[in-house]
């Protein structure tokens, strides 16, 4: 055993114990158990190997040894490809699609999280050799505290107001408040709607949600997650039932109808409240500096 | 070019109203056609929209 077996350890510990942390299985029931879980685990294990013989290749002057880490970033960036081939995959298996801005939002993720568990072991090893094992328990509870912040994004209730509306006909045409959602012509199939339909109006805080919520990704995110956690009234060979999100173009408030099979107000509320707000679809108009250089 | 959205049929009880280019069938009254359109919305695996109250189109989204 070498002076770096015990600190080398240390970090791999740590490092893995990161990456089981991060894949909690939620209400989006992915990692499905057990097999997915055991793929990241392992590719966990890998980052974190990777990264806790950084800091003692440094230490021996082995420079050469940092060149790996760019071996393992092609590595991880077939992680995020085999996690969007999968998930786009199984999508057209889904009753209410995730769609592909919420696909590839999760797949950066899962890339990402292999990078935070590199940062953790190498950070641990660091504190576990420049100070004690202390010192490397601190830097890898410090390390785990920046990843939580970093794997958590911003969610819905942060720049939408949400509220419910009762969904309405006028004539064939179905509306939400005064967004129209589509046309349905069978007096039996309103009925249905109007039964287990229920409507919900976004209305942006300000004017960046208006285009984050225009995206159609993101509102297809939200179709997804409402569906997932109430459970959605349809079955394949019924389009009219499908959950729709449509947006008013004079203030930029988005309707959205869905068919749980639990018309709980409050629940849906929560879940529409916690969905992500999905990196691809996030936009700052405001931002732009109109009167600058290059506009 | 894709078409993502396309007339299946169209269901009426006005023959003056017939629209071409698609499968019509004509009905007797609206209790008729509303039996013909669920009936075809299933078939066809559409949506059954009403333009009036004299035509209905089964739309494939």
């Amino acid at each position: 055993m070498s002076e770096y077996t015990y600190p080398i350890l240390f970090g791999l510990a740590a490092g893995t114990l990161t990456r089981i942390y991060m894949l909690r299985t939620d209400y989006r029931q992915y990692p499905t158990y057990l097999h997915g879980k055991i793929i990241h685990v392992a590719l966990g294990f890998i980052a974190a190997g990777l990264g806790t013989v950084a800091i003692p290749s440094i230490m021996e002057e082995d420079f050469t040894a940092i060149t790996f880490l760019t071996l393992a970033a092609s590595q991880f960036r077939e992680v995020r490809n085999m996690e969007r081939n999968t998930l786009t995959e199984l999508d057209s298996y889904e009753m209410v699609p995730r769609g592909k801005t919420y696909i590839e939002g999760v797949a950066i993720a899962f890339e990402s999280r292999n990078y935070l568990v590199i940062f953790t072991s190498l950070l641990s090893t660091l504190g576990y050799l420049l100070f004690n094992i202390w010192g490397g328990l601190a830097a890898a509870v410090l390390s785990i505290l920046i990843s939580t912040k970093l794997m958590s994004g911003g969610r819905l209730k942060d720049i939408v107001d949400v509220e419910f509306v009762e969904p309405r006909f006028d004539g064939a045409g179905l509306y939400v408040d005064n967004i129209y959602i589509m046309n349905i012509g069978l007096p039996n199939r309103q009925e249905e709607v109007l039964r287990y339909g229920m409507g919900f109006i976004l209305k942006p805080k300000n004017f960046n949600a208006r285009s984050t919520i225009a995206n159609l990704g993101q509102r297809q995110a939200i179709l997804h997650d409402v569906s997932t956690a109430l459970g959605v009234y349809r079955d394949s060979g019924t389009p009219a039932l499908v959950p729709l999100a449509k947006r008013d173009l004079d203030d930029g408030r988005v309707g959205v109808f869905v068919l749980p099979q639990e018309k709980d107000i409050n629940k849906a509320l929560k879940v529409i409240e916690a969905v992500p707000t999905l990196e691809n679809a996030i936009r700052m108009p405001t931002e732009r500096q109109t009167n600058g250089k290059g506009s | 070019m894709v078409l993502e959205k396309y007339i299946l049929a169209a269901i009426t009880t006005n023959p003056s109203k017939i629209p071409s280019g698609t499968a019509v069938f004509h009905c007797e009254n609206k209790k008729e056609m509303e039996i013909i359109a669920a009936n075809l919305e299933a078939i066809l695996d559409g949506i059954a929209h009403a333009l009036t109250e004299e035509l209905y189109v089964i739309v494939k989204h």
